[in-house]
């Protein structure tokens, strides 16, 4: 054996070792050696779910961190059904969830909650969806709900049709097969959207559910159906709008105009829509009204909800999950929400309302 | 090499009948002009579109395989014109894996070193960044310790089984582990993953549990059949005539396959060992569900969550914030320190091969 | 002293060394089966609801469990054993080349190359299947159904997005072929030197040398690397979720934007959104996958002992 040809690279990796082992540079307890005498939360608040709030929920785990450095919140984006699920078996103290409790759900146990308590759901996050597509030499477009639906679901297979014509005199649509591009993937982003073709449209002949219903381009997840959008021919897809990046969006006819997504009026049709009827008085579960005519609303919009405990099995644990949803549902947290995961922020009314519940909550 | 032998009727010249040494280099580029040109001419005559540089390697290629064989078998013989055409098929088979690997290292490197060039990169956690920054430390180490983990129980168990298999197995149980093991490498990650959660929720009754060690289980339930598999098929080929020596100077068995067997085929069944890690390491699924998702540190593989680099790079896909280049590249980037962990994992375990490996043969 | 020592030595005597070895190694080949047994045991009974679920339990029109999982079959194996087609020449070319074609000195490193390619995670075939492969296959897609539409396999209309089950192939192919590659490449170099010294010198060319003693030598070794990679092609996840465009149908054409998706993809897709028995389906679908890899490996090793006269080994 030769030695000096093994020294250097074990050298290197004990140097490696070393640099590894050290913390992380921005990690410890530097934040509380400023005016941290106000925090007194500690522990860890695991919860997961809809993987739409999570890079919304980075940023406010990130936020809520450094003004409790002793807390750690861990958020598993691993999608609302399991976000559900874990939550149900007292696994996780909150869940992330794109659909609020089912009448089933409800009549069951929660695992983490005070014995013979119920859960309840709070809107959390708001977020417009955006139809995108990828057409040479098309930057605008104007679409209905019925032309939409037809797209989707396989009756217009070509841009030059006459009925999107129609509706954008101006464009010069080419003559290109449509790839209409759906998630693959169950995802409350697609019962939205289908939720939103079938109320508003009357070509669909679906009813809303979180699997695509018809056949078509499937995609996996937001980033999938946005890169399957861009590196595409002739292609269209739905998606969060805050992924949309460059690509172009679709406006949709709302009463007599065509509106584009803004994260106004993704608020304004939330805070203009009614709570689901016959649910506890609490449960601040909304009935999007996607059928709206006011111009002012753009109704194809996404709520997701976390779901809390009204009282907490471990009362510690209570105290952090109310100290961090009030935090997320917050003027501040919507706020940071809409900087760094493009959401729109909760109308002041609903933002107190869900703050009222959540300090009974224990 | 010198082999070539000249069946036909022996000519003065040791060259006679033998196609001129350089000569297949030439034919080679000669068909790549060909196809070139074929390629400007259908251009200029406006018969297809475009000049295409993979095109003319491609079909210039398949002209050089035609010629050489048909030149070699006018001047050489059948027999010599095979070896020919099979040298180089054989040659375009290893050139054609290039293309893919060539591929997908430069989108990884050129899309992953921004980001894998800022200094936080290696030195901090994701703890507390929303946006640009931050860092793999957590996931390097977390990936370093959960797939150590595996290895260390999967190795021990593979390669006692593959001993068994080899050395003393002979009856029922031995032909019921090869069959299983076979059976065992279609497991799907994913379902290995949802054992080892459903095992351990049920072993400490915590049906939200995630910790690091849950995950090394997951992947030793896949990595197990691998080394079985190729260290089984690396021992079956040493010599008998090794083993019949070493017991023939009274060695016990044991010894035999301690000191002969294992040595003989080192450097095989660390090949197999470095493919069965390399097979885990960049595991999701499986990772996800049971090992969790965290921002911060934790160097504890027993208790709570812990971040691994393959869920690192899909959740920085998955959940993009507004800012979505910034998350992009650090999944490119964490790919491509998953890649060179690999690398270095395999360089260091070659070393050791060549050191334990006895010198002899090739 | 030298007749009756070596007479109890010959007869095996039972050293406490030998005893702990090879107990080891049968707890541990046994400990492998308790694994799978639990592994199938947790499979089974999770996916019992599920042979019995309702039809309204499962989404799009099927009804029940077989009607469901039918497709996904036929897409996992379809997928595999394309990707395999792809890849079992090429590796085997490979591994050649590396053990008998490359000079030696540069054998080493080329082999170091094409593991690499097994380094590279999943995830990181998705993005490039996604942003790199499919959009550069998508123009030979449809040249390929304007010249060869009339051939079933490859009728359109072609996919928008260069996202079908032949993308899906190529990158299971380039995904198994260094596990293939591998194993391959260590079998050919373990050829008895002699049986290729003894084919040369009888004047055999060198592939004739490689066709008459290396690859009969190595053919058992080809077909268990083979089956590795039919393995982790079928048991692959990830990367098939991210790149292919599914739909729940048995589909042959292979370049349509609707293409048959398989087991493992299926769960990654749906199982975060599944709740109570969807849950068990798609666990029930695992199960399933289960047994494919078992008729699969069956057939192989029948393919296997039929051949078994040729085994070089020992």
């Amino acid at each position: 054996m030769n030695f000096k040809r093994f020294g250097r690279p074990a050298a290197i990796a004990f140097v490696a070792v070393i640099a590894l082992s050290s913390c992380a540079a921005n990690e410890g307890d530097t934040a509380s050696t400023g005016d941290g005498a106000e925090s007194t939360l500690t522990g860890t608040l695991n919860a997961g779910g809809a993987s739409s709030q999570g890079a919304a929920q980075e940023a406010w785990a990130a936020a809520f961190q450094i003004a409790n450095p002793d807390v750690t919140i861990n958020y598993d984006p691993s999608g609302s059904g399991a976000g559900r699920e874990a939550f149900i078996a007292g696994g996780s103290g909150f869940a992330g969830s794109d659909s609020y409790l089912s009448e089933e759900e409800l009549a069951g146990e929660f695992g983490a909650c005070a014995p013979d308590t119920l859960a309840v759901d709070l809107p959390v996050y708001i977020s417009p969806i955006a139809v995108i597509f990828n057409v040479e030499g098309v930057d605008e477009l104007n679409l209905d709900a019925d032309t939409l639906a037809s797209i989707f679901n396989g009756t217009i297979t070509n841009w030059n049709d006459a009925a999107i014509v129609a509706l954008n005199p101006d464009a010069t649509l080419p003559d290109l097969a449509i790839a209409a591009v759906h998630r693959s993937d169950d995802s409350g982003t697609t019962e939205n959207f289908t939720d939103y073709l079938a109320q508003a449209s009357t070509t669909w002949g679906e009813e809303a559910s979180d699997t695509f219903p018809f056949g078509g381009e499937g995609a996996q997840g937001t980033s999938g159906v946005v890169s399957a959008v861009t590196n595409g021919v002739g292609t269209i897809g739905y998606a969060d709008a805050s992924q949309v990046n460059d690509l172009s969006t679709v406006a949709l006819k709302v009463g007599d105009e065509f509106v584009a997504y803004t994260p106004e009026a993704a608020a304004e049709v939330v805070a203009g829509s009614p709570l689901v009827e016959g649910r506890a008085a609490d449960d601040l579960a909304l009935d999007l009204n996607r059928q709206t005519t006011n111009p002012e609303e753009y109704p194809l919009v996404l709520v997701s909800y976390a779901i809390v405990c009204n009282e907490y099995a471990d009362a510690e644990q209570g105290e952090l999950v109310n100290a961090y949803v009030t935090y997320m549902a917050s003027e501040a947290g919507q706020a940071v929400a809409e900087e760094s995961a493009g959401i729109a922020p909760l109308s002041a009314e609903l933002s107190e309302n869900v703050a009222s519940i959540l300090a009974t909550v224990k | 090499m010198s082999t070539d032998t000249i069946i036909r009727p022996i000519t003065n010249s040791l060259t006679a009948g033998k196609l001129p040494k350089r000569s297949p280099l030439w034919i080679l580029l000669a068909s790549w002009v060909v196809a070139g040109a074929v390629f400007l001419v259908l251009q200029v005559t406006e018969v297809a579109d475009g000049f295409n540089v993979i095109g003319t390697i491609v079909f210039g290629t398949v002209i050089y395989l035609i010629a050489i064989y048909l030149l070699s078998r006018m001047v050489e013989g059948a027999r010599q014109a095979k070896d020919r055409l099979m040298t180089a098929l054989v040659a375009s088979a290893f050139i054609i894996s290039l293309v893919p690997l060539g591929s997908i290292i430069i989108t990884t490197v050129t899309n992953g070193l921004p980001a894998f060039l800022t200094p936080s990169f290696f030195n901090s956690s994701m703890r507390n960044v929303v946006g640009e920054g931050g860092g793999v430390l957590h996931a390097i180490t977390g990936t370093l310790l959960v797939t150590g983990m595996a290895t260390l129980i999967s190795v021990p168990i593979g390669l006692l089984s593959a001993i068994y298999l080899t050395e003393y197995g002979t009856g029922r149980l031995a032909r019921a582990i090869t069959f299983f093991v076979d059976v065992m490498t279609g497991i799907p990650s994913i379902v290995a993953g949802l054992f080892a959660f459903a095992l351990f929720a049920l072993l400490f009754n915590d049906p939200g549990i995630r910790f690091g060690f849950g995950g090394s289980i997951a992947l030793a339930v896949l990595m197990i059949p691998v080394v079985v598999r190729s260290s089984e098929e690396m021992l079956k080929l040493v010599p008998n005539e090794l083993r019949e020596a070493a017991y023939a100077l009274g060695v016990p068995k044991w010894l035999t396959i301690m000191k002969v067997v294992l040595p003989t085929s080192v450097a095989g069944i660390v090949t197999g060992v470095m493919l069965s890690i390399a097979r885990v390491i960049g595991e999701t699924a499986p990772l996800l569900i049971i090992a969790g998702f965290t921002a911060s540190m934790n160097y504890d593989l027993f208790s709570e969550r812990m971040m691994t680099l393959p869920v690192f790079v899909y959740n920085q896909y998955v959940s993009q914030g507004v800012d979505s280049q910034a998350y992009v590249d650090r999944a490119w980037a964490g790919a491509l320190t998953l890649i060179l962990i690999v690398m270095v994992l395999n360089l260091a375990a070659r070393l050791i091969a060549r050191i334990f490996s006895p010198k002899f043969g090739r | 002293m030298t007749t009756t020592v070596a007479a109890t030595t010959i007869k095996a005597r039972q050293r406490p060394g030998d005893r702990v070895f090879s107990t080891a190694t049968v707890v541990s080949g046994s400990l492998i089966l308790a694994v799978l047994a639990a592994v199938a045991l947790f499979l089974l009974v999770e996916s019992l609801p599920a042979f019995v679920a309702e039809a309204d339990a499962f989404s799009g029109e099927t009804n029940n469990f077989m009607e469901y999982v039918g497709p996904l079959v036929f897409g996992t194996v379809w997928a595999a054993i394309l990707a395999l087609l792809m890849a079992v020449p090429v590796a085997i070319g490979i591994a050649l080349f590396i053990s008998h074609f490359a000079p030696r000195k540069l054998a080493q490193g080329l082999g170091y190359l094409i593991d690499l390619l097994a380094a590279v995670p999943s995830v990181v075939f998705g993005l490039w299947g996604i942003t790199v492969l499919a959009p550069l296959v998508r123009p030979f897609y449809v040249t390929l159904t304007e010249w060869f539409g009339w051939f079933p396999l490859f009728e359109g209309p072609v996919s928008g997005t260069g996202r079908t089950i032949l993308t899906v192939a190529v990158v299971l192919a380039v995904m198994i072929l260094p596990i293939i590659t591998a194993i391959c490449r260590e079998i050919f170099l373990q050829t008895p030197l002699l049986h290729e010294e003894a084919a040369l010198a009888l004047g055999a060319t060198r592939w004739e040398m490689i066709s008459m003693a290396v690859l009969p030598f190595g053919r058992p070794g080809i077909i268990s690397a083979s089956m590795l990679g039919l393995g982790r092609a079928l048991g692959e996840t990830m990367a098939v979720a991210m790149v292919l465009s599914p739909s729940a149908e048995v589909i042959f054409q292979l370049l349509t934007a609707e293409n048959p998706t398989t087991i493992a993809a299926n769960i990654a897709l749906n199982f975060p959104e599944a709740h109570g028995v969807g849950v068990n389906i798609l666990l029930a679908t695992g199960l399933i996958l289960f047994l494919v890899t078992l008729v699969v490996n069956m057939i192989a090793r029948v393919i296997i002992n039929s051949r078994k006269a040729f085994s070089g080994a020992n």
